[in-house]
């Protein structure tokens, strides 16, 4: 500030309040800018508190999550010859082995040898997924099945969480036994990113779901994309000005605000009510996440092809191209990566959507992945709004370990949308 | 023959067809001066070939279905069925999908007698579909075939065509929006039929429970929508724009007025992550972390009702999910004021809170009431924070350490639990869906308005 007269200031009242270096303009000044200096840290406060709640949620989730990943298993000594298994070693050779296992009462002979080795309270102690596992260990190597082996099996679901955090009083007597007898050790839960939905906490994963969001992705993404660089084609460059264009205009707009339930109403009306297709199916799903999507990649494809320089397709015209052929030779090639980027975001917005997926029967309980299309099925989202309502308290770390992958997809997408921007969006 | 083998006997014939009136057009090149190139001689022949016997199949393959069913039932089995309408349907379903080879048993006996029917029926009208398709698509071939000639314009044809597909893409958004609000009204017309009109709009009380029994107590069935609109408006008006509107408005400011190039580089694209985390996580933070907190701290300062699903945890945690979207709408706003306004501003000696506060600020309220009007819209159709945080009672409070509940929330408990066909429950969900769909249409028109008669004023 320079040194401003005050006498060259008419009409202010008293010279000596006007003057700067008298002290009550002096402290006015240190007023001002001390609420400049305030207002200035609470923009910087603002934006540190939202930054802060997004690391309070990721770190929250990741620390709760992160226990998801791992499983507790504990030492299982069994001695196949005193068991009631009737299974003859040589008799689990080919294609029906593993069938002949399954039909052996293996749940009842774990419980036996766990009752021999740890009291009766630990008659419960392992999962349904120690079973399966016994049923593979025994069809790779029947021939343990002629004496005692000591096997590494996951607990079930009462028992991890005592030993992660709190159970009740019978299960943390049994973890205290198993640590006491060093046979509990903590392991990497592969069961987690290969099994599907389950009752039992221990052998849940997220397979099923992760498979049931690519089919659901898939059919978006081939709806959606094609229909919306063509609407957008369509609109940007040939619609003639007509009502007819301006309706199209204003209900992209307003598709493209309405909320996303309402599209799931929408699916449940025409595509399960009317058109008959099946439930539950990611065909369905893929479908209503389509019309959600349609209209983002219009509006983004839209802005990408409007910003190519109209000398572009001048000089295609000049050089005798038809216009059709301008815009599919020159113009969109341009605007691909644009549109591209457009559409990444829409879709993982698609990827993170419930709503409209549970009003379409996508919520149901199923153990299987799905192989198709229209297989019954469930997604990411929807698996972890339904683990989040399981009474069970070993399901929490389930539940935050599904949000971590979601997460991390989450993540992958929008770099990938930010590197295509960065590395192929032109500037004209 | 199945409707799957026509269209793959389309598909070749299309190709074949192509590829015939290609090399014809090759053939005439080196003698003529051809108006288009060979490759548009074969694509117009080939879309001709295609296109309207594509599109006759996909006529086709919803009238034969019901075609089959007539036929199934005139057969002798398909009349000694039970009259009873459920039971005759879920036999019908089970013997449709032991036809199609989806499951080997059914669960009623007749279903296994029925279905050899169904695939004699299934069969025979996929063969006259399959066959006049076919022949279209052969007659279609020859007749476009028959035009090539070196004048013959055939790039125009095949644009012709083209604009046709670009055409049908557009009128997806028309249909899609018509398909909304047809099918919301049809199905809450139906809803009034059955509850009327002013007790679903002005009625204070909302308990969805109808009596199942005649005897049963305390169901009566109110449909009155005013607490949901109330819950609905008081967490995501209220409560989510307290959160969300100071610290996106200051957020923007930082960003714009105070902040280095570098560092506003790296802080928007982590604010805008706040926007891209899927809405479920945030529901699930609300509900498992956020709401035990509220209630406790509701619980210590006095308030004993306090719930473990209030409209508190839920709403701050949606005020949460749209700082990011205020923040970006604040930032456009702002940005949109003349550069000449501000420079004027600071050259009388104004520090930069006081432009901001004095001048740009004012200058740019239209375009930030605008972009919070946005903001409200987006919060009241957001589901998945309260499904999963606010609860299901309709209380009409405005404490915020008691639950409420909201339009989304009930739509989906409608919808997602035991259903009634065709009971006003399920209607219900449609007709709040339809308040739903013209609230949120509302707030974006007059929204959008206010944005825009802002930005001409600067223009």
């Amino acid at each position: 500030m320079t040194d401003v007269r005050a006498d060259a200031v008419p009409g202010t009242g008293s010279t000596a309040a006007s003057r700067w270096t008298a002290d009550a303009m002096q402290r006015r000044l240190r007023r001002r800018y001390a609420f400049e200096r305030g207002f200035k840290l609470t923009g910087l406060a603002a934006i540190c508190l939202s930054i802060l709640f997004l690391a309070f949620l990721l770190w929250n989730m990741g620390s709760q999550g992160i226990g998801g990943f791992t499983q507790y298993q504990a030492a299982l000594p069994i001695d196949f010859t005193k068991s009631d298994l009737f299974l003859d070693p040589a008799a689990l050779r080919g294609p029906d082995a593993e069938q002949t296992v399954a039909n052996a009462d293996l749940s009842g002979a774990i419980s036996k040898a766990a009752t021999t080795a740890y009291g009766p309270e630990a008659a419960e102690m392992f999962s349904d997924g120690a079973t399966t596992l016994l049923t593979k260990e025994i069809v790779r190597n029947p021939s343990i099945l002629n004496g005692q082996a000591t096997l590494w099996l996951p607990v079930g679901g009462k028992i991890d969480t005592a030993a992660k955090h709190q159970g009740d009083a019978a299960s943390e007597r049994i973890v205290a036994a198993l640590k006491q007898k060093h046979a509990l050790r903590r392991a990497f839960n592969a069961q987690f990113l290969k099994g599907s939905d389950a009752t039992d906490p221990s052998a849940v994963g997220v397979w099923g779901a992760l498979k049931g969001t690519f089919y659901t992705i898939l059919v978006t993404i081939l709806l959606a994309f094609p229909i919306g660089v063509l609407a957008s084609v369509y609109l940007e460059e040939f619609a003639p000005k007509s009502w007819l264009s301006d309706a199209i205009e204003v209900s992209i707009n307003n598709l493209a605000a309405v909320p996303s339930i309402i599209f799931g109403l929408l699916g449940l009306a025409v595509f399960l009510d009317v058109m008959n297709l099946p439930r539950s199916a990611p065909l369905v799903g893929g479908m209503t996440l389509a019309l959600m999507t349609f209209p983002v990649i219009v509006i983004a494809g839209r802005n990408a092809i409007k910003s190519v320089p109209p000398s572009i397709r001048e000089a295609a015209l000049g050089v005798g191209a038809s216009k059709l052929q301008v815009t599919f030779h020159h113009v969109l090639p341009l605007a691909l990566p644009g549109i591209l980027t457009g559409t990444i975001i829409g879709v993982a917005r698609a990827l993170g959507e419930t709503a409209p997926l549970l009003l379409i029967g996508m919520r149901a309980f199923v153990a299987a992945p799905p192989n198709g299309i229209s297989d019954p099925a469930t997604v990411l989202p929807v698996q972890i709004f339904l683990w989040s309502d399981e009474v069970d308290r070993s399901f929490v770390e389930k539940t935050s370990a599904a949000i971590i992958v979601l997460l991390l997809f989450m993540l992958l997408m929008n770099g990938l949308a930010i590197y295509l921007r960065n590395r192929f969006e032109r500037r004209w | 023959m199945s409707l799957g083998l026509a269209l793959l006997a389309i598909l070749i014939v299309a190709l074949a067809a192509g590829w015939l009136a290609y090399s014809r057009a090759s053939r005439l090149r080196p003698a003529n001066k051809l108006h288009s190139l060979p490759v548009y001689h074969g694509a117009y022949t080939a879309l001709w070939a295609a296109i309207p016997a594509l599109l006759l199949l996909a006529a086709w393959a919803p009238l034969q279905s019901g075609m089959v069913d007539k036929a199934v039932l005139a057969s002798p089995e398909g009349r000694a069925l039970p009259a009873f309408e459920m039971q005759r349907e879920s036999i019908l379903s089970e013997a449709r999908e032991i036809a199609s080879g989806e499951r080997a048993q059914g669960f009623n006996p007749e279903s296994s007698t029925l279905a050899p029917r169904f695939r004699e029926a299934q069969s025979r009208y996929a063969m006259i579909g399959g066959s006049v398709a076919l022949l279209v698509a052969l007659a279609a071939a020859v007749l476009a075939a028959r035009r090539s000639s070196p004048t013959f314009r055939a790039r125009t044809g095949v644009e012709r065509w083209v604009m046709i597909v670009l055409f049908a893409a557009s009128l997806i958004a028309i249909l899609t929006t018509l398909g909304i609000l047809l099918s919301l009204m049809f199905e809450s017309l139906r809803f009034f039929k059955l509850y009327p009109l002013h007790s679903f709009v002005f009625g204070l009380e909302w308990s969805p429970q109808t009596a199942i029994r005649a005897d049963q107590a305390g169901s009566s069935g109110a449909f009155g929508s005013i607490p949901l609109l109330w819950g609905t408006f008081f967490i995501g008006a209220i409560i989510a724009m307290v959160v969300a509107v100071p610290l996106g408005l200051m957020s923007a400011i930082y960003l714009t007025q105070y902040a280095h190039v570098r560092v506003r580089a790296w802080l928007k694209p982590i604010l805008e992550i706040l926007a891209g985390v899927p809405t479920v996580v945030y529901g699930y933070f609300a509900a498992l972390t956020v709401a035990p907190v509220v209630r406790d701290f509701g619980i210590s300062i006095g308030i004993t009702s306090a719930s473990s699903e209030s409209a508190l945890a839920a709403g701050s945690v949606m005020g949460i999910m749209i700082i990011p979207f205020v923040s970006s709408m604040a930032d456009d706003s702002i940005a949109a004021v003349p550069q000449a306004m501000r420079d004027g501003s600071l050259a009388m000696g104004a520090t930069n809170s006081e432009t901001i506060r004095k001048v740009l600020i004012p200058a740019a309220l239209p375009g930030v009431m605008g972009g919070i009007l946005l903001a409200v819209s987006r919060a009241i159709g957001e589901t998945m924070i309260v499904v999963m945080a606010a609860g299901l009672a309709a209380n009409l409070t405005a404490n915020p350490f008691q639950s409420v509940t909201t339009v989304t929330t009930q739509i989906v408990g409608l919808l997602t639990g035991e259903q009634e066909f065709n009971s006003p429950k399920t209607l219900a969900a449609f007709a709040l869906g339809l308040a739903l769909f013209l609230i949120t249409l509302l707030l974006n028109l007059i929204a959008l308005h206010i944005v825009r008669r802002y930005r001409e004023q600067y223009e």
